[in-house]
């Protein structure tokens, strides 16, 4: 068989293989993600008018700016594929810390959105949140929950292109061996599809 | 495959020299089979504290009143004895230990696809199990609420909590981590002419199970991490005085462990079907439909979860739709005991230990299931829902199902693992000692809850004493039988004879293999050309 032929050359390298255990393991992400998505269908379902008002106390634009951001650092990391096929090293450095800042710039305003609410005295146990009504407790705990999780996974995504990064400069990745780049670039669009879900639930629908 | 040409003999899996000596040679080696034995030997331990567990709560209930604990004691133990059997043996049980061992041997693969991350799951298990085992020592107390951790109770009592909670969720992802690891193995590494229909049935049964562990844990993973969150910052997701609806954790908590249930039995299947053929020197009979049933009860097990919440408050359309699918998900499992059953029609068969076993299984098994059907039913349902009728049934199916397909394994596959035999007339000895007090102990439990004794209370009243006695007295006895199970097997792995390659005379690829095998599985990667039962 093709497939064996293949996994038996230079020690076990086998890219097809890697890229469907990155595959598997965005569906098993999906579902996390899942979960919470449920949860708040379900709330939204039962307080329609207590998440409608609260969702108007989010910032659209720092949402917009945010989601802007992260269609073009998805967009750079699938430049950074191409350009590693032409052998072009430099340039997949460059679009690859493009990525990188981007995410960064994303993670720093959703630091300034995040305390913008706290100063507010919106978070989860605070007096002003317990004397709003249940929907809104709701709210703005999967509001922070889901966008806390995000944010999560942007760290964890960051530090994932990072490490490769450090890869292609030591060319462990090259031309005709940068799967791991390809993972990487896959796990971010997800944490991208992800946001793509989340900007919409919180920010437009009110 | 130059490199493996080297001198012959070459030396097995458990001599090899690598980089590392004594005990790293085992904890960092990423060689399949190593990480197979780890996994036993980690389960071997918190089996024996669970199972101490349990028969302590069984001498409690040997009369009325407070005997030997109290309240509170029994309540921590019966969480404990249930965090520890479901979340660190029978969840990941049989893959972990037997899949990692044979999955590849059994498709001709030298490793799984990915051994480092193998290596890591190991370990992300070691760290689960730690940390919820830590729940009984550290903090306000061992945590009371039962394995389910139901909301609202979960965030509100006092006891230690987090980290069993914690525990559980990091121990999803070491199931996570092994079910991604077995489908792109089973996708990229069968040998040349193993097509998919000429893959052997614990394989098959591992592909199905390692789909529900990467679909459904996620959702537990995540509804833990909720609990986890409402405990810590007080986000309302559950509390209903935050807005939450405690409803809704059970559903969600159930999405993933009803399919968890599957994760349990359908490699237990598997197991069963590859020691029935080889004793009855038969090729299995419909192995399209064992395949076929395997993906419909993963498939079909997703959408019974509701069947846990009967009394719970749905509305009569889901209760019902509950009901019947749950019907329908026996059927596939039915198809199976056929399948097996029809295989031994006419057969010479071979009564070996593990034959006996899996003969076992099929008696436990069937008693398990039938009672689930009577569960299954609405009417039926409202009046078992918590009772020891559920105890009952599924430790028939937990335990009877998982744990003799376990003990069968371990007894079919003991010679391929350690080279050695073990003493068959003490091993025989033991399944019947075993055998008798497992049904001791769980058929009086049927009739205490059609008789209305309810399932978690230390304490019953004087009516129910019979039946409580001679089920402790079963308890006993069935710890006695896994006693002697187990020595005999630990002592035989040390001074058993030598072993063969083919003890049985099986036709899967693992027993064209050394025993124990080498390093690297084959000298050469197998080419198959024949079906995996061929015995004609």
């Amino acid at each position: 068989m093709i497939m064996n032929d293949h996994t038996q050359i230079d020690e076990h390298r086998d890219d097809e293989g890697a890229k469907t255990g990155m595959w598997i393991f965005i569906f098993t992400e999906l579902l996390l993600f899942g979960g919470l998505f449920i949860v708040y269908s379900v709330y939204r379902y039962l307080n329609p008018m207590a998440f409608h008002m609260a969702a108007e106390e989010l910032d659209i634009f720092i949402g917009t700016a945010n989601t802007v951001i992260l269609l073009v650092s998805s967009m750079t990391i699938a430049m950074a594929i191409t350009s590693i096929q032409l052998k072009r090293k430099r340039l997949t450095l460059i679009l690859m810390g493009i990525t990188v800042l981007l995410a960064l710039l994303f993670l720093v305003n959703k630091y300034f959105e995040w305390t913008g609410k706290i100063s507010h005295g919106i978070f989860p146990g605070s007096e002003i949140l317990h004397q709003s009504s249940q929907g809104e407790i709701l709210f703005f705990g999967l509001y922070y929950a889901m966008t806390g999780l995000h944010a999560l996974h942007i760290i964890v995504g960051v530090t994932f292109i990072g490490y490769v990064m450090w890869l292609v400069k030591t060319d462990d990745v090259k031309y005709d061996d940068y799967v791991i780049l390809e993972n990487s670039a896959l796990y971010w669009h997800l944490v991208d599809l992800i946001w793509i879900f989340l900007f919409p639930l919180f920010y437009l629908i009110t | 495959m130059t490199e493996t040409m080297k001198q012959a003999p070459t030396p097995s899996f458990l001599e090899y020299q690598g980089r590392f000596k004594g005990i790293f040679a085992w904890i960092f080696s990423t060689d399949h089979k190593r990480i197979g034995l780890l996994y036993l030997y980690s389960m071997l331990v918190f089996f024996s504290i669970a199972a101490t567990l349990g028969l302590m709560m069984k001498l409690e209930l040997i009369a009325p009143g407070r005997t030997i604990m109290g309240a509170q004691t029994y309540n921590s133990f019966f969480t404990l004895h249930g965090i520890t059997m479901i979340f660190l043996i029978v969840v990941p049980g049989l893959p972990a230990v037997f899949g990692n061992f044979f999955l590849p041997i059994m498709i001709g693969a030298k490793d799984v696809a990915f051994p480092k991350l193998n290596l890591f799951s190991w370990w992300i298990y070691i760290a689960g199990a730690f940390i919820a085992l830590s729940s009984q020592f550290l903090g306000d107390g061992a945590p009371d609420t039962g394995w389910t951790f139901y909301a609202p109770y979960s965030f509100r009592t006092g006891t230690n909590m987090l980290p069993a909670v914690t525990g559980a969720f990091v121990l999803g992802f070491s199931s996570i981590v092994t079910g991604l690891n077995f489908i792109v193995t089973i996708h990229r590494l069968r040998a040349p002419g193993m097509k998919w229909m000429k893959m052997p049935l614990f394989p098959w049964a591992l592909y199905g199970t390692a789909w529900i562990q990467v679909l459904a844990t996620p959702i537990v993973g995540i509804t833990l991490l909720m609990v986890v969150l409402e405990r810590t910052l007080q986000i309302g997701f559950f509390d209903p005085s935050l807005g939450g609806d405690p409803i809704l954790y059970q559903h969600l908590f159930w999405i993933y462990s009803h399919p968890a249930v599957y994760i349990m039995i359908l490699p237990a299947m598997g197991v069963i079907s590859e020691i029935i053929p080889t004793f009855a020197r038969k090729t299995i009979f419909g192995y399209t439909a064992i395949v076929v049933s395997t993906l419909a009860i993963a498939f079909v097990g997703y959408f019974v979860w509701g069947h846990h919440m009967f009394t719970s408050g749905m509305s009569g359309v889901a209760l019902y739709t509950f009901s019947i699918l749950t019907f329908l998900v026996a059927i596939p499992s039915a198809i199976k005991i056929f399948n097996w059953v029809a295989t031994l029609h006419k057969a010479s068969i071979d009564l070996q230990t593990p034959f006996l076993w899996a003969f076992c299984f099929l008696f436990v098994f069937m008693i398990g299931g039938l009672s689930g059907m009577v569960l299954g039913a609405l009417s039926a349902n409202v009046h078992l829902h918590d009772t020891a009728f559920v105890v009952a049934h599924f430790h028939y199916i937990v335990f009877g199902g998982t744990g003799f397909a376990f003990f069968g394994a371990l007894h079919y596959w003991f010679p391929k693992m350690f080279g050695r035999m073990y003493d068959k007339s003490w091993a025989n000895i033991g399944l019947a000692i075993f055998f008798t007090g497992f049904n001791t102990l769980y058929l009086p439990m049927f009739y205490l809850g059609i008789t209305g004794m309810p399932r978690r209370y230390y304490d019953y009243v004087e009516r129910f004493h019979g039946p409580n006695i001679v089920s402790s007295m079963g308890a006993m006895l069935m710890i006695t039988g896994l006693i002697i199970v187990i020595t005999n097997l630990v002592r035989s792995a040390r001074h058993g004879a030598k072993a063969e390659k083919d003890p049985w005379k099986g036709k899967t690829l693992e027993w064209t293999v050394d025993s124990p095998p080498s390093l690297e599985n084959f000298e050469e990667i197998p080419i198959v050309t024949q079906d995996p039962y061929d015995y004609e």
